[in-house]
This record gives structure tokens, C-alpha cells and sequence, in this order.
């Protein structure tokens, strides 16, 4: 059983195919690249791995089961988490607590818990504190981490947002353009960091990107879209070759569009 | 039969009043996503700028008419520039609670000014004949004012669908910052938007007082949250479906003030509230509007 | 368990309302405050009871309730009547008087946010809008609840202790409730609902929370309100009246609980001096509301608090001692980070919904910057507490 199975998966806004019967799967350990033009749908695949949107025909199974229909928090708690593409973070809370927010669908104690500050409260409290610390430490970020998200620095907001998608304990990892916006050293550290974290994790993780090197360098397989179907699939070595992939990305040389 | 048949044409004018202040809501909520809460509140102001061109300055009714709808909508620009423009990036709350603060304000401004009791709306309509349907009587104002507010719609109509400027206020309704980027002056159709939707309020206090010749500094909050829940019932942001859910909701109300035993007149009010309520639990996006999708 | 630092510190809360208590209870009895200031005094602590439920709700879940007043009136007359029908003693029927008003408000509650709190928009606005209508219209056609002559003979029972521990039970809860993970949930909401729901939280179920307890809460202050007035009757609860309270929490600062009880004392107390105020107490606020909206959407103090921490360094500036501030040029804090040190209670450095936020991208002095500085320094000379490490953050200097 692989750990995602998407089937035959399409998505309709008014009379535009977005994501178009689109079929593949994930398995637990992987690092699956998916690329493609703008506009390709790379992101509406996330949104409907995430629930955000519902397809209009085709599954999803995580696990085996199902997620079509799902609230969003509902496929979260069951092992999916992602960043997003234009960093969402909780702008006025603090690094900790961003994390700590991702933490949300692990820590049960209740409400009467917190309003009596029973046992359990403090127990959880602390517990879930030194592991938000501990996944902040990771990405370097622990001595920022009382500092508010919106006054740290790009780079660090992109980290953070990994870190609240990791405190989720996911099995799968939607990475949405990482890298967007950094520089190559920083590419380079994210890229080791996303390494690091996969193993450390253990976790699957599919990434969208536009740096090429990232790319090509970190992930297994590689998936191109384009107009919202799948165009090319296979080693990064294969996709570089690939007459299809070139044409989408370049234009092809005999139509006037690029 | 034509006690229903009265009641619907009822429905229908007070249904064209709502929909003309809804048009009013839906178009500044299509291009600024903020509920204007003083709109219904510039609709008062309308009525007192129409009542003193009546009665202080004497002008006939069709010139306080213009006199009205302009100044409403000088108005209207005014409260823009001011109030809501400063906040166009703030958070949603921060312009939403500045929108009932304007409100707050032309609602007790005008009461300093003119004092909270009401004045009589002078009659323009003494002349005018009666139709009888049946056993019951329609004063012929009422189609005066359904036929007025249909041509002023279809006006509108013309306006956002044929012209270039009305083009580009769907433009920038439909994307502020691409419209922008196409060389747009998103400023101008903002303010044009405002201008426009007030001297809609206006026109609707008009034909408001036709029927209810009472004015007072906050006639305008009733009709005003009226409109809004019409324009929420069409679907919140399109321009034809405000003028539908105002009809709608005109007639629905005029049904259940005539259906409902007068024991519990007061309840009507919350007829309309019940409406809104069911089309959020039902199909909150509105009769004609489509599932909001949302931006990731 | 509770850790020890913990314990210190609430005990220390615990006292300084304690003192409070027995310093303004002392004058009572002495005759030091005579029986006028005494009811302004029971009126400024039902009226911060209200502000602090909204700024529940406004402040902290960053969602607009427009008819407070309206759940206010749902848990005073649900006490009145209690007490007026009971036959109870009379402290048996207040206590059960005021659970029932919060639970009375709560259901109200959960029927008003069923249709708007699934949405996302401003449908709450709308319909507590709506809500704060048909309970006044309901109030005057139904005949139990003495229609448009209201309720008479309550028994006043309400007094200042009473009004004084409901309002510090109220800021305990909400304060309890901030810093924890269903208080971090309705802060992650109002950041950004859908990074919220990425995030695992169930943001519908989360917002009802937070409404609920709001709006239970205002139905304490009611409950209260009926037995120190003695009459009610349904005008009182109208829209202005709501938004009296919008102001007081938007002037105290949106998300703070200590600016909620300023705006309250100062906003209460105004109107009884000046005379003739009333007449223009609307328009005074609708002023205020779009001057404070334009220029410090962020308040009175905005999400700061005063607390223990305000209090220790103003004693420190005041004995002449430095105050015990990160060095501006540290980039980085160098004490060692552990759990312990942002165990819940620190750390939640929020500040400013109300615009500052959002607007704030573009006119925030990039960190490091005088400006910056100085404004650092302004913050501390007022001695109000950032909560947290919020104050290294201006001086951290960024990339952007």
C-alpha cells in the first residue's frame, strides 16, 4: 500500500479543467518533486491533497482511506501538513507559538483542564513546549523563538512555516516553493535541512519548486505539469531529457506562444 | 385574491426601495469587500437634502430629486476619502468598525443638526389618481415607483455592461490589483462606485417617502440592514442580484405583514431576519452567486 | 505539576486583587465613598465584565459582534425572573440566577453563531446585528418578560464584593483560557483562519468556543446589571448600547484585558462628569472610533498588559535602577533557552489586530533602525509590558 494514492484526480472552476485526471502515488519515505510552468495547477494539487478544495471526480487516499470530503483539520490530523506559497504565518504571535499551534491536533487536555489549570495542563504544556523548542532548534531558530513571526527575517518566516507544518507530526509533507525567495547559500542550507528532516521525521514529502537545482537535486521522482495534466514523470535525469518537459517550459520554437 | 394581488404590488415597491440600497452594498462590497454599514444611514441623509430642497428652497420634486442624489453621493465620495481610504490595507475588522462608526456619525450628527423628532415629508402625490384592483385601492405613485426604480436598474444595467468605465468597475471587482496593473485608476472607480451607490440610496429615500413621509435621523437604519440582508439573499457582490434579492425580500416582507395576525405585528421585522438566516444556513453564497473560491 | 515560579506569580496576582479589594471595601465601610461613587464603582465592574467578553470575541478571536448588548439583556432577565418568580432565598436564587443568565447566553449564542460563525466573512457582524434587534422586539411582545414596561422590584442585590470577584473571575478565565491550546487556536484564527486549519485546528468549532464563552460571560454581566438596577426594561439593551462597549474595547486596545478595564473606568466615569455629555456621547465616540481606526487602531494599549512585569520595572525605575533590558545592539539573546523560560505564560507576544498589523508591514520601522530604537525606548519609559520577548524583536535586525 503506498501512503498517498491519488486516482484519476480532476478539478473544475466554471468551465476551466484546473487539475485534470491526474493519477500517482507517494510512498512513505520519498522525496517527489512537482514542477511546471505557472499556472500549471501545482498548487490547486495541494489544495486538494489539503481538502481546502473537493475534486470534482477521482480519490485520495491517505493510507488507504479516503480523504475526498474531509475537512481541511480533519486530513491535518490524519498525517498531512503543508506550508504554503505566500507565507501564511500567525504574524503577531511568536515564533514558539506558531509552532505551537502546529502542535494543536497532538495535545488533548481540556478545556476544564485549562480553566482549572489541572495537572494535565501543565504536564502538556511543558511537554509540548520543550518539542516546539526542539523542532525550532533544529532549523536554528530557538533563540528566536519568543520573537514575533512578522519581524523576522524572510528566510527564517520560510523555516518557521516548515517548523509549524512539522510540529503536526505528519507522514506526508506538502513544501510549497521553499525556496522562493532565498538566496543560493540559503538554498543550499534549506535543502540539506529538508534532507535532514525527512530522514529525521521519516517522512514522505512532496515539494513544489521552481529552482531547478533543488530540484533536481533532492528529489527521487519528478512529476511535470502542465494545463493540469501530468506531462512527464520519472528520474530527474530522464525529466532533464524529456522533449515534452522542454517544450512546456521554453515554448515550442514553432507557435508564436512562450 | 385581490388582497394578495395589493399586496404583492406593496411587496414590489418596497421591494424596488430595498433594491435599490442594495445595489448600494453589493457594488462597494464587490469592489472593497466592506460592508458599508452607513450606506443605509446616506439614505437618510437623501431624504433630508430631498426634504429641504422641497419644503426650504421649493424646488419641484424632480429637480430635489437631483438635488439629492448629488449631494448624497458628493457625500458618499466624502465618507470614502476620509474614512474607509486610510484603511483600504488594514485588517477587515479595523474598516468594518470604522463603517459603523460613520454610521454612528451621520446618524447623530443629524440629530444635533435637525433634532431627533421627525418631520412630515411634504406631499407630492395629492393629485395623483387611484387604481382600484378589485375592492382595494394602489395609488398610481406605487407603479410610478416600481416602473422608476426598474428604469434606473436597467440604467445601470446598460452602464456596467456596455460601458467602458462600467467594464471597469467589474474589472476591478473582480481583481483590484490585475485591474490595476491593466492601467485601471482603481481610485476613480472606488470613488465612481461610492457616487453611484449613494445617489441609488437617495433616489430609493425618495421613493421610500412617497409611502412613508416620516423622517427622522435613523429611518435610514431599518431599510438599511434590510437592503443589506436582500443583497446578501441575491448573492453579495453581484450587481443583478441584489435587485432580485430586493424584490424578493420586498415581497416576502409585504406577505408576511399581511398573512401574519396583526397579535404579532411586531414579529414581521424578524420575518426578514429569519431570511437571512436561512440563506446563510442554505446557500450562503446567494440566490445567484457562485461558491466563493477561496485564494490559498 | 504547577511549576514553582508559577505558583509565585499567581499568588502575587491573587494578592494585588486582594488589596485592591480590601483598600476600595475598607472605604466603602468607612464612608470614605459615598453611595454615588459606589454604584459608578459596581458600574465600571460590570461594564469591564462586558468589555472583557468582547474583546473575546473582537479582540482575540478578531470577529465583530454587534449585539452584546442583546446577550447582556438575554442573562438579565433570565436572572430577574429567577429571582422575581422563584420564591428562592434570595442569595440561592442570585447564584442560580447568574448561572442560568450565562447559560441562557451561551445557548443564544449558539443559535446566532450555527448560521454565521461556518462562514468565512463578516456574517457575525450581520447577524448579531440582527440579533440585537429581535431580542429587544422579543422582549416587548412577549408577555413574561413585562413587555414594554420591563421588570420591576429585583432585588438589589448586587454589591460591590460581588461585582468586584465576578470581574476578576472573568479575567482569570479569559487570561486562563489565551494561554492554552484552545486560547491559541482563537489567536491562530484571527491571524489567518486558513494557515489555522492547515494548522489541524478546527476553526469552526473553535470560534464557537470563544463566541460562547463571550457571550456566557455577557450574560454574567446582565445577570448582574438586573440586580443592581432593579428594573429593566428593553430599551436599555439597544444598539447603542452595544456599541458603547465596542468603543470601550476598541479605545482599551483589541486583544488587551487590562486596556478593556481602563477604556471601562475611563469611559464609565466620563459621562458623569461632564455634564451634558450624553447629548453628544454618540457622536463623541463615532468620532473617536474612526480617528482611533485611522491613526492607533491599536488602542489604548493595543494587545499590551499591564502586569507584574509593568509593575517590576516601574518599581526598578522608580528605586533608580536600571531597568533590566536586552543591550539594543544584541542581535540575538545569548541567555540559554530552555522550556522553562516560555512556559505558556510568556511568550504569546500578539500584538495589535486592529490594522497595525497589516497596515504595519509598510510603516514598520525596519527593525534596527532608530526609529526602531526608540520607539523601544518609548515603550519601556511608559513601562507597559510587550509580554515576552516582544522587545527584542524591534531590535533584531532583519533582512528583508
Amino acid at each position: 500500500m503506498h501512503l498517498l494514492e491519488v486516482n484519476e484526480m480532476s478539478i473544475q472552476f466554471g468551465g476551466l479543467k484546473a487539475v485534470d485526471d491526474i493519477t500517482f502515488a507517494v510512498d512513505k519515505g520519498e522525496i517527489l518533486g512537482l514542477i511546471g510552468p505557472n499556472g500549471a495547477g501545482k498548487t490547486t494539487i495541494f489544495n486538494l491533497l489539503t481538502s481546502v478544495y473537493t475534486p470534482t471526480s477521482g480519490d485520495i487516499l491517505l493510507n488507504g482511506k479516503s480523504i475526498v470530503g474531509n475537512s481541511t483539520w480533519q486530513t491535518v490530523d490524519s498525517g498531512l501538513a503543508r506550508t504554503f506559497q505566500n507565507i501564511r504565518l500567525f504574524k503577531n504571535l511568536s515564533a514558539l507559538d506558531n509552532v505551537r499551534i502546529g502542535f494543536h491536533g497532538l495535545e488533548h487536555y481540556s478545556l476544564a483542564s485549562t480553566l482549572l489549570r489541572l495537572p494535565s495542563y501543565w504536564r502538556d504544556e511543558k511537554d509540548l513546549t520543550r518539542k516546539a523548542l526542539a523542532i525550532l532548534d533544529i532549523f536554528g531558530l530557538k533563540s528566536i523563538a519568543g520573537v514575533q513571526a512578522q519581524n523576522l527575517p524572510y528566510g527564517q518566516q520560510r523555516k518557521l512555516e516548515i517548523c509549524r507544518a512539522l510540529a503536526s507530526d505528519p507522514q506526508l509533507l506538502l513544501l510549497d516553493e521553499p525556496a522562493a525567495g532565498m538566496n543560493p547559500t540559503e538554498t543550499q542550507e534549506l535543502m540539506s535541512m529538508i534532507r535532514f528532516v525527512k530522514d529525521h521525521f521519516k517522512l514522505a514529502i512532496i515539494l513544489i519548486e521552481h529552482d531547478m537545482s533543488l530540484v533536481m537535486n533532492i528529489c527521487e521522482r519528478l512529476i511535470v505539469l502542465d494545463y493540469g495534466r501530468i506531462i512527464a514523470r520519472g528520474l530527474p535525469d530522464e525529466i532533464k531529457q524529456n522533449q515534452a518537459v522542454i517544450t512546456a517550459y521554453l515554448g515550442n520554437p514553432l507557435e508564436e506562444d512562450a | 385574491m385581490t388582497y394578495f394581488i395589493t399586496q404583492f404590488i406593496n411587496g414590489l415597491q418596497i421591494g424596488a426601495i430595498y433594491a435599490l440600497i442594495a445595489l448600494g452594498y453589493t457594488m462597494v462590497y464587490g469592489i472593497i469587500k466592506l460592508i458599508n454599514f452607513a450606506h443605509g444611514d446616506l439614505m437618510m441623509v437623501g431624504a433630508y437634502i430631498a426634504f429641504f430642497a422641497l419644503s426650504d428652497w421649493g424646488l419641484p420634486i424632480y429637480l430635489a430629486a437631483a438635488v439629492s442624489m448629488v449631494g448624497t453621493a458628493i457625500l458618499g465620495v466624502v465618507i470614502d476619502r476620509i474614512a474607509y481610504k486610510p484603511l483600504r490595507d488594514a485588517s477587515r475588522l479595523s474598516a468594518l468598525i470604522t463603517a459603523i462608526a460613520v454610521s454612528l456619525l451621520l446618524q447623530n450628527a443629524c440629530m444635533l443638526l435637525f433634532s431627533s423628532s421627525p418631520r412630515r415629508f411634504p406631499t407630492v402625490t395629492a393629485n395623483l389618481p387611484t387604481i382600484s384592483i378589485g375592492n382595494s385601492t394602489v395609488n398610481v405613485i406605487v407603479f410610478i415607483s416600481i416602473a422608476l426604480a426598474v428604469a434606473l436598474m436597467m440604467i445601470l444595467n446598460l452602464f456596467v455592461n456596455k460601458t467602458r468605465i462600467g467594464k471597469a468597475m467589474l474589472a476591478v471587482s473582480e481583481d483590484m490589483r490585475a485591474a490595476q496593473l491593466m492601467g485601471i485608476n482603481v481610485d476613480f472607480i472606488v470613488s465612481l462606485t461610492f457616487a453611484i451607490g449613494s445617489a441609488l440610496a437617495a433616489f430609493a429615500a425618495i421613493l421610500y417617502l412617497f409611502s412613508y413621509p416620516q423622517i427622522e435621523p435613523y429611518m435610514g437604519a431599518m431599510p438599511g440592514i434590510k437592503a443589506f440582508i436582500a443583497a446578501v439573499l441575491g448573492g453579495i457582490g453581484i450587481i443583478p442580484g441584489a435587485m432580485v434579492g430586493g424584490f424578493l425580500l420586498g415581497i416576502i416582507e409585504s406577505m408576511a405583514k399581511a398573512y401574519i395576525p396583526s397579535a404579532f405585528s411586531q414579529i414581521t421585522d424578524a420575518v426578514v431576519f429569519l431570511v437571512l438566516i436561512l440563506v446563510l444556513l442554505i446557500k450562503p453564497s446567494g440566490l445567484m452567486g457562485k461558491p466563493e473560491k477561496v485564494k490559498v | 505539576m504547577m511549576p514553582k515560579k508559577k505558583i509565585r506569580s499567581y499568588l502575587i496576582n491573587l494578592a494585588a486583587a486582594a488589596f485592591v479589594f480590601i483598600v476600595v471595601y475598607l472605604a466603602l465601610q468607612l464612608g470614605w465613598i459615598n453611595s454615588y461613587y459606589r454604584s459608578i464603582l459596581i458600574l465600571i465592574c460590570i461594564n469591564s465584565i462586558m468589555t472583557i467578553s468582547l474583546n473575546l470575541a473582537t479582540g482575540l478571536l478578531g470577529e465583530l459582534c454587534l449585539g452584546h448588548a442583546g446577550f447582556m439583556a438575554v442573562g438579565a432577565y433570565t436572572t430577574a425572573l429567577i429571582s422575581l418568580n422563584s420564591g428562592l432565598p434570595t442569595y440561592v436564587g442570585l447564584t442560580l440566577g447568574i448561572l442560568a443568565g450565562a447559560v441562557t447566553a451561551g445557548i443564544a449564542a449558539v443559535l446566532v453563531g450555527i448560521p454565521a460563525l461556518r462562514l468565512r466573512g463578516d456574517y457575525l457582524a450581520i447577524i448579531t446585528l440582527a440579533f440585537g434587534q429581535i431580542i429587544t422586539i422579543l422582549i416587548r411582545s412577549l408577555g413574561f418578560t413585562g413587555g414594554a414596561l420591563g421588570l420591576n422590584g429585583i432585588p438589589l442585590t448586587t454589591d460591590f464584593p460581588l461585582t468586584y470577584w465576578m470581574l476578576i473571575v472573568t479575567m482569570y478565565i479569559v487570561y486562563a483560557l489565551i494561554r492554552s491550546r484552545q486560547g491559541r487556536a482563537i489567536l491562530a484564527i484571527r491571524e489567518d483562519d486558513i494557515a489555522a486549519e492547515a494548522s489541524g485546528i478546527n476553526v469552526t468549532r473553535y470560534k464557537m468556543l470563544a463566541f460562547v464563552i463571550s457571550a456566557m460571560l455577557a450574560g454574567v454581566a446582565g445577570a448582574l446589571y438586573a440586580h443592581y438596577q432593579g428594573v429593566l426594561t428593553p430599551e436599555k439593551f439597544d444598539y447603542n448600547y452595544s456599541i458603547d462597549f465596542m468603543v470601550m474595547v476598541v479605545f482599551g486596545g483589541m486583544g488587551s484585558i487590562t486596556g478593556s478595564i481602563l477604556a471601562a473606568i475611563v469611559l464609565t466615569i466620563l459621562p458623569q462628569l461632564l455634564y451634558g455629555f450624553s447629548d453628544y456621547r454618540m457622536l463623541l465616540y463615532s468620532i473617536l472610533l474612526i480617528a482611533l481606526m485611522i491613526f492607533k487602531p491599536s488602542g489604548l494599549l493595543g494587545q499590551k498588559e499591564l502586569s507584574q512585569r509593568v509593575f517590576q520595572r516601574l518599581g526598578r525605575q522608580l528605586l533608580g535602577k536600571k531597568p533590566q533590558t536586552v543591550p539594543v545592539e544584541a542581535d540575538i539573546p545569548t541567555t540559554v533557552v530552555d522550556e522553562d523560560t516560555y512556559l505558556t505564560e510568556q511568550g504569546s507576544g500578539d500584538s495589535g489586530v486592529g490594522g497595525s498589523s497589516t497596515r504595519g508591514q509598510e510603516n514598520l520601522p525596519v527593525s534596527g533602525t532608530p526609529i526602531a530604537e526608540a520607539e523601544g525606548k518609548h515603550q519601556e519609559r511608559l513601562g507597559l509590558d510587550t509580554q515576552g520577548d516582544e522587545p527584542l524583536t524591534r531590535k533584531h535586525k532583519g533582512r528583508r
